[in-house]
């Protein structure tokens, strides 16, 4: 174990996966020479040479759909997309062919992609540099979605998308990660696809949440301590999700608060509400509530704590729920 | 020609009218090659003859015609090795017959069947892109992925006029020029993107123009013309071999024929113009040439048209011989690892069709 920044993890992650399998490489804009905009590809391009850490020309779509080609040359291409909104070109690419070229093939061939990218607010960015789109990635079929939240979740996570042979998303909270450190297992960790994280145990309401919402969803918790006993959920993967984990907790505690940072409207909570309505009606004390962004484009920066879900915010729905 | 630079304005000849025209010649080009050449456009325009036909029957869905596309096709496959990929789009979308495809995979393609999804390991063909011009990153990266093994493969993308306006044909494109990828990006100019015409599609005064942009050779060939079109192919696969990079090539020809079962040409196209194309469409050009040159005789003619049928009858009962597809498929070949959930709403979706 050693003590790492959040964008330490990743790069760990990183020098240990293509250390360990010649056939990966990552590409991106800026990831060779600059080692990356937030140097979370940081000394490859100098261990592993400019073509296992390759800086591209500006162009996402291109980026992806260069890389299902590589995929067919028998690589497994890492790309960066620099910034969540900047990766939007590289859905057209994502959707029409990363997610269906396997299904297409009869199965035949794997196109083991990984696409990762900083995602979230409250860093003081300019527009578009701020958005949390995982709910387009997830609602794609064929693609499978991790967002970490801790410094060795988000080694463990990368470390098992660059293995798995089916595309993986990986959204990393770019507000934490040179602002949380954590221990991180040395040499190859990974952390397996598919499994939620009980991040605090409770008894009395769960809070849902992944990614930068689960270090919001844990002051929260402490800021109830003398209220009530709260259970935190990291979903980790959203898809495939580990229900079995969200089912488990809703019967434990009787009560659901869903935390997302992205707009409400068709977000991620919405599907983690419909499973609790489908399946676990009977458990619960009270309606599922989301604490969510509001559906507008995410906002200047002098105002952006308030789109952002607080911790008073998070404390209202866990009060409202217990009083329900 | 074959350097970075403004590309010619003349299309490349080698077939000639029989009249004013003269004919040429391609080196290394023997009668045997000859022959395989024309067996390969008669063969794919048994297929294309036979599809319509096939769709006006009921027996496939809507069906991309390309007619008189076949010497662009063929031309171009036979400059490469077994080795070398083909990225097709639907336009070419019986292209894995010239790598030995069966024609009921391509058929049951077109009929909705899971037997039409083939494994592009078998034949080096990828799978048919329907989006347009999507694919030419794909082959860019296939080209750029095998150099970097050390391999001296290299990859074909086809795709029309229209795809040039695409942003993934320009990000394809690109990579193409900067990675110096082994890839040969080959448009069949045939004038229209269903009822837009080229003018309407591009302010260039050539698509081989757009070739300079991204620091590649631009070749343009008569798009009618299998010699030269395999000729300009050639060229571009030994530029590819001897690592300098990509070639664009524009072929350029008349579609006349509709753009798929589905359109109405009438709205929008030039009739007398489509009539001048079909009384000059290419595999009857190429024949002309072979009578004229010794090459081919009227029986030996008529033995290829024989086996191309053929192929095309045995192909159709192939297909409608498949059983049909088991509704598992649905959730089948998504993921190498599905997810549980799979399972429960397969055996849900049999539980109520059952009952």
């Amino acid at each position: 174990m050693s003590e790492k920044l959040l964008v330490e993890a990743l790069n760990d992650a990183f020098h240990v996966e293509l250390e360990r399998d010649p056939n990966v490489m990552v590409m991106g804009e800026d990831v060779g020479r600059a080692g990356g905009v937030f140097r979370a590809t940081a000394g490859l391009r100098d261990r592993f040479g400019p073509d296992r850490c390759v800086d591209t020309p500006l162009a996402e779509a291109g980026i992806l759909g260069t890389a299902v080609g590589l995929c067919m040359a028998g690589w497994r291409p890492v790309c960066e997309m620099q910034y969540d909104a900047f990766s939007y070109p590289c859905l057209d690419q994502l959707i029409t062919h990363v997610g269906r070229y396997r299904w297409r093939t009869g199965g035949a061939m794997e196109f083991p992609v990984t696409i990762r990218m900083p995602y979230g607010g409250g860093v003081r960015a300019p527009e578009l540099h701020d958005d949390s789109p995982e709910a387009y990635y997830v609602h794609t079929p064929g693609v499978k979605v991790a967002i970490p939240s801790t410094p060795a979740d988000a080694k463990g996570l990368l470390a098992a998308a660059i293995r798995e042979p089916d595309p993986v998303v990986i959204f990393e909270p770019k507000l934490h990660y040179r602002t949380m450190r954590g221990e991180v297992p040395d040499g190859e960790h990974v952390v397996p696809l598919g499994k939620a994280r009980v991040a605090r145990e409770g008894t009395d309401v769960t809070l849902v949440a992944y990614g930068a919402m689960v270090p919001l969803a844990e002051q929260a918790a402490e800021a109830l301590e003398d209220e009530t006993s709260v259970e935190i959920l990291d979903i980790r993967t959203l898809k495939p999700l580990d229900e079995d984990a969200l089912l488990a907790s809703a019967a434990k505690t009787g009560r659901v608060v869903i935390v997302q940072e992205a707009p409400r409207t068709a977000g991620f909570g919405a599907e983690l509400a419909a499973i609790l309505a489908e399946k676990a009606i009977l458990d619960l004390r009270g309606p599922v509530l989301r604490v969510t962004g509001y559906d507008v484009p995410y906002p200047y920066w002098q105002i952006e704590d308030a789109y952002m879900p607080s911790v008073e915010r998070v404390v209202a729905a866990v009060r409202k729920l217990l009083e329900f | 020609m074959g350097e970075p630079g403004v590309p010619p304005r003349t299309l490349r000849r080698v077939i000639g009218d029989g009249e004013a025209l003269p004919d040429g010649e391609v080196e290394g080009l023997d009668e045997r090659d000859l022959i395989e050449l024309y067996r390969g456009m008669v063969l794919l325009r048994t297929y294309d003859e036979r599809s319509l036909v096939y769709h006006r029957q009921g027996r496939i869905g809507t069906y991309a015609i390309f007619w008189n596309h076949e010497a662009m096709q063929v031309g171009a496959v036979y400059a490469l090795e077994r080795d070398d990929w083909i990225f097709p789009s639907y336009r070419e979308s019986a292209i894995g017959l010239l790598r030995g495809m069966p024609a009921s995979t391509v058929l049951s393609w077109w009929r909705g069947h899971p037997a039409g999804w083939w494994n592009p390991v078998d034949y080096n063909v990828a799978s048919i892109c329907v989006p347009i011009g999507t694919h030419v990153p794909h082959a860019t990266g296939l080209a750029w992925g095998r150099k970097l093994r050390g391999e001296h493969t290299c990859a074909i993308a086809f795709f029309g006029d229209g795809a040039t306006s695409e942003g993934s044909f320009h990000e394809g494109a690109n990579f193409a020029g900067v990675m110096r990828a082994p890839v040969i990006l080959f448009c069949n100019n045939n004038g229209w993107a269903i009822s837009t015409p080229v003018s309407a599609q591009t302010a260039a005064e050539t698509l081989a123009d757009k070739a300079v942009g991204y620091g590649m050779p631009g070749l343009r060939v008569d798009g009618g013309d299998v010699l030269a079109v395999y000729d300009a192919t050639r060229e571009a696969v030994e530029r590819a071999r001897a690592g300098e990079g990509p070639t664009f090539i524009e072929a350029v020809t008349y579609r006349a024929a509709p753009h798929a079962t589905a359109d109405d040409p009438s709205a929008y196209i030039d009739p007398e113009r489509v009539e001048e194309e079909k009384r000059n469409e290419c595999l009857g050009r190429y024949e002309r040439y072979l009578l004229r040159a010794g090459v081919l005789t009227e029986q030996l003619a008529e033995e290829i048209r024989g086996e191309a049928f053929e192929t095309m009858r045995k192909g159709i009962a192939d297909a409608e011989a498949e059983p049909a597809a088991d509704l598992g498929l649905l959730f089948e070949n998504t993921y190498a690892n599905s997810p549980s959930s799979f399972d429960e709403e397969l055996a849900e979706l049999r539980e109520i069709l059952r009952s």
